[in-house]
């Protein structure tokens, strides 16, 4: 039988706001426990919430940005359980009547593109964090976290494949860091992502029996834990075994998924408005005030380097997956104008030497890159050395020139130097000579090794070829 | 007379023309405190120290010619609001010597105008009651027969104030807890207009329904409070930017041209008759002051009680959901797991009353009876509000009984929770409406117990509503006396 699987992520994105959605406390994370908080974040006897609006103006960028509506009145409510995490025995959330609805964004896995629905986006505040030691049994409150701005990103279960989903979460990431309001870090938890997956017969309208994944703290994690549990659902179905609604947790140590809790504890968390906060009213201003602060999307920019600079779509995808990596790429080509080779070196060599890590971190500008770019193109370097020049500038941030002369890089162009080298190894290899004017023309290459590694490399490789085939000759 | 004895106009006069001290005014109401306490049982927290203290630096700003509107007049506030002087306990066995790291606005804001707190006051405990029985130190006693309730929750505010231990009080009103209190001992309380009087620091039963208003001796005292507590606070969204009127010089008008409504279902067959015959002697009053008397219907109060002890547990089962015993407030050590440490420190650290209505709370909120309840509740809420507007197109003011009856004995209902719901009948119909109330005093019952008259009006509509409780109040003449009568 042919199972169709079908995914609905939540996505949850702090805000990044100076301070907290409900009081003046710094939202800066890493800070001993406890030392951004106060009587409002601490959930003390008699405070009150006050809603930040900067909050407000990153969820109508979100929403403008993902195509949705966004209400003229929204409403905050109560999430009720307790958890030593949550002080006040309840979350400020959005339920009913969310700030923003219906929208949706494009995605593309192997070249075919989906349209994937966004059920509601809402404005909610984050929990704390508890601190266990396995030596000692006692737990430890820490709610600096506490009334952290968070934004819920709840799609339509569109999502058919582990591979779609990575590319929706990779897509929502790169909107959010395009526009901002959030900075994207999946590691210290500011980025999160749940997921529903369950597997129905193709054809069939009724949705399977789902379960929910949870700590998934990469993209890789997140495709990978849906890959497993596709298989594993998918294995249950075909024995005629029932998949168990529960919630799993990811262990990125074995590769599978761990059950964390039955359904029988489900939560009923008695939602209702919350009366502290009154309805979050919008007028159109306001929302046009924030229209013309858009930038420019990762769609939009993708297109763009398409036509502009002639891109390839996959590298004007890749390009435009950060908003730095593409600023990035942009800031070189306004010095060295030739934008496919720059897409190249940015997408070969630098991505790879940066490992993943940040673009906008890295010690080489892209002023330095485009100096790089100007030594090759000039025939003053080899491409060759310029990629190991790149990895000595990207451990110690000197720029190309200084390590091509003090390391004496320049190429060889000179072609009697080159000749005297050439004649000098066709006079020691008569063997190989032999066999090359016998007609073995693969051994040109055997020459040009031996070339560069008489010249250490530096000799002009178009030149070697042109002398090597000349001498040869006879 | 003793200085204890005055009210805050009368006080704020002698202490102008340097007859009296704050030192001397203050030592007066310690005295008094001294002797009518250990019967009355008005405080669960004073402090003659931090009273004194206040009073001079009262009296030294007095000196220096900077005088706040309260400089150097003794006031109590209910035990609710948040002082970092003294501990706020709600009346509870869970917030037992709790100390707030800061001040209510309204604390804010009667300090700055150089009030001197003497102390915080009995209250129902997370004032869930309406007798400030269920309070888990010591229950208030009614100054006018020591057998009887004070009324509550505000029930220590309403007695600190009627026995003469401080000139005024700060409580809070989610069904009446000023307005029945102040009825049943003699005095004057006020419920501003939701949103008129800042509610951060006001700790929280039903937040859509609280209210922060004074208990007084008398209307023009009660101007000079609202004036001191009114206006927007940044605190608290909930809060209304608009400008606050002067309160005082509202009350010197007369009565030409004010129509006062009757709403027929606020006198019911079986309304206690010197219940009756007071407000209608208040209705006379009022008619001989000028006022346009008028008819008028209310078609769906008697549905408030319902809507009220729904929303009022819901609204409170999620904000006493905090108190659980990790961060402050009661907690039981010998917990093993987390579930233990909630369930027995909540247990432990609640009373009878505040349990039942968290139980009622959360059942009215719980999936699948959320429409049924809550959402209901909401719709009735929203028909009230819609009678009271009705009501403005043919009146300005709306004139009633607090209560269907005087003050009952101690302890007589306190085992019967609907009969004490009933008991709010009349003021609950204000706060789900949103609207202010007042309540004034109108006359005794043949056994000698007060019997106050509620005014209501529109949304801050305080203006009106004072000049026509002073109006009622100088029409009426009564003797104000501070009970149990000083003995000397």
């Amino acid at each position: 039988m042919d199972f169709e699987t079908v995914i609905g992520l939540e996505i949850h994105a702090q805000v990044k706001t100076e301070s907290k959605i409900f009081c003046g406390c710094s939202t800066a994370f890493g800070s001993p426990p406890n030392t951004h908080t106060c009587p409002v974040c601490l959930g003390l006897p008699g405070v009150l919430p006050v809603l930040n609006k900067k909050v407000v103006d990153c969820a109508i960028k979100v929403g403008l940005a993902t195509n949705a509506q966004i209400r003229a009145t929204s409403q905050f409510a109560r999430k009720n359980y307790f958890y030593p995490d949550l002080p006040k025995g309840y979350q400020t959330s959005q339920f009913d009547k969310p700030i923003i609805e219906h929208g949706f964004i494009d995605i593309e896995t192997q070249g075919i593109s989906r349209r994937i629905g966004i059920t509601r986006i809402h404005m909610e505040e984050d929990a704390g964090k508890l601190i266990h030691d396995e030596r000692d049994p006692h737990s430890f409150v820490d709610l600096n976290r506490t009334g952290t701005p968070l934004l819920e990103i709840v799609s339509e279960p569109d999502i058919r494949s582990p591979q779609e989903a990575a590319a929706y979460l990779k897509k929502i990431h790169a909107i959010l860091r395009y526009l901002d309001v959030c900075d994207g870090n999946m590691q210290e938890g500011s980025f999160r992502c749940d997921a529903n997956i369950s597997l129905r017969p193709v054809g069939q309208q009724e949705l399977g029996t789902r379960t929910e994944l949870k700590n998934m703290n990469s993209f890789r994690n997140v495709q990978a834990a849906l890959e497993y549990e596709q298989r594993r659902q998918r294995d249950l179905l075909l024995e005629s075994e029932p998949v168990v609604q529960q919630t799993l947790l990811w262990n990125p140590d074995t590769g599978k998924t761990e059950s964390m809790r039955g359904k029988e504890d489900a939560h009923d968390y008695r939602y209702f408005p919350c009366p502290d906060l009154v309805p979050v009213t919008l007028t159109e201003q306001w929302i046009e005030q924030i229209r013309v602060t858009l930038p420019e999307l990762p769609d939009d920019r993708r297109r763009r380097f398409i036509e502009v600079y002639g891109l390839s779509d996959y590298d004007a995808l890749l390009l435009t997956e950060s908003r730095e990596r593409a600023d990035y790429f942009e800031a070189v080509v306004q010095r060295f104008r030739d934008a496919k080779k720059v897409a190249n070196w940015v997408l070969t060599e630098l991505l790879k030497e940066v490992k993943g890590g940040d673009i906008a971190d890295c010690q080489v500008t892209p002023e330095m890159l485009a100096e790089l770019l100007d030594l090759i193109e000039s025939g003053a370097i080899s491409g060759k050395i310029a990629k190991t020049i790149l990895s000595e500038m990207l451990v110690n941030g000197t720029d190309a020139a200084t390590i091509v002369k003090e390391k004496n890089l320049l190429q060889v162009s000179d072609e009697d130097e080159l000749r005297l080298v050439i004649r000098s190894i066709i006079q020691d290899n008569p063997q190989q000579v032999a066999e090359f004017r016998g007609g073995k023309q693969k051994l040109l290459g055997y020459f040009v090794g031996q070339v560069m590694q008489q010249t250490k490399g530096k000799a002009n490789p178009k030149l070697v070829n042109d002398l090597l085939t000349k001498e040869l000759a006879g | 007379m003793e200085p204890y004895e005055l009210t805050i106009t009368q006080a704020l006069s002698r202490l102008a023309s340097r007859d009296l001290s704050s030192r001397e005014l203050t030592q007066s109401c310690l005295e008094r405190i001294n002797a009518v306490e250990p019967t009355v049982s008005a405080f669960i927290t004073h402090d003659a120290d931090i009273a004194l203290s206040q009073a001079d630096e009262a009296d030294r700003q007095r000196a220096a010619g900077s005088v706040g509107p309260l400089c150097g007049i003794p006031l109590s506030v209910k035990d609710l609001l948040c002082t970092k002087t003294f501990p706020t306990t709600c009346g509870s066995k869970m917030l037992a010597g709790f100390v707030p790291p800061y001040d209510a606005t309204v604390v804010e804001m009667i300090l700055r105008a150089g009030g001197v707190i003497v102390g915080k006051t009995t209250m129902d405990e997370f004032a869930m009651g309406s007798t400030s029985e269920t309070c888990y130190y010591k229950v208030p006693a009614n100054p006018w027969n020591l057998e009887y309730v004070a009324g509550g929750s505000s029930g220590g505010s309403a007695v600190s104030v009627a026995a003469g231990e401080v000139l005024a009080s700060l409580g809070s009103d989610t069904g009446g807890s000023i307005r029945q209190p102040a009825s049943l001992c003699g005095i004057v309380g006020m419920k501003p207009t939701y949103g008129r009087v800042s509610r951060y620091g006001l700790v929280a039963y039903a937040s859509s329904l609280d209210q922060v208003g004074p208990l007084t001796r008398d209307v023009q005292d009660c101007a000079v409070m609202m004036q001191a507590i009114s206006g927007h606070d940044r605190r608290d969204s909930t809060s209304v930017d608009r400008p606050v009127e002067d309160y005082s010089a509202a009350c010197a008008a007369g009565m030409r041209g004010v129509r006062i409504g009757l709403p027929q279902e606020f006198f019911p067959e079986e309304l206690d008759p010197e219940v009756r015959q007071v407000v209608m002697n208040g209705v006379a009053a009022l008619r001989s002051a000028g006022a346009e008397i008028v008819d008028v219907s209310l078609p769906h109060i008697d549905y408030g009680v319902a809507a009220y002890y729904i929303i009022a547990p819901a609204e409170a089962s999620s904000n006493l959901a905090r108190y659980d015993g990790v961060a402050y407030g009661y907690r039981d050590e010998q917990a093993n797991s987390l579930i233990e440490l909630y369930k027995n420190s909540r247990s432990a650290g609640f009373g009878a009353e505040v349990k039942r209505r968290i139980l009622i709370g959360t059942y009215a909120l719980s999936s699948g009876y959320y429409d049924a309840y809550y959402k209901k509740a909401s719709q009735v809420r929203t028909l009230i509000l819609d009678d009271f507007k009705n009501a403005w197109q043919s009146c300005d003011l709306l004139i009633s009984p607090v209560t269907p009856t005087p003050a009952w004995r101690r302890g007589s209902k306190l085992d019967d929770p609907l009969a004490m719901y009933l008991s709010d009948i009349f003021t609950l119909s204000t706060n789900l409406a949103g609207l202010p109330g007042i309540s004034v005093p109108g006359g005794l019952s043949e056994e000698g117990l007060p019997i106050g008259i509620q005014l209501q009006g529109p949304h801050f509509g305080e203006s009106l509503l004072l000049r026509a409780a002073y109006n009622l109040e100088e029409n009426l003449a009564l003797d104000r006396a501070i009970m149990p009568r000083p003995t000397t």
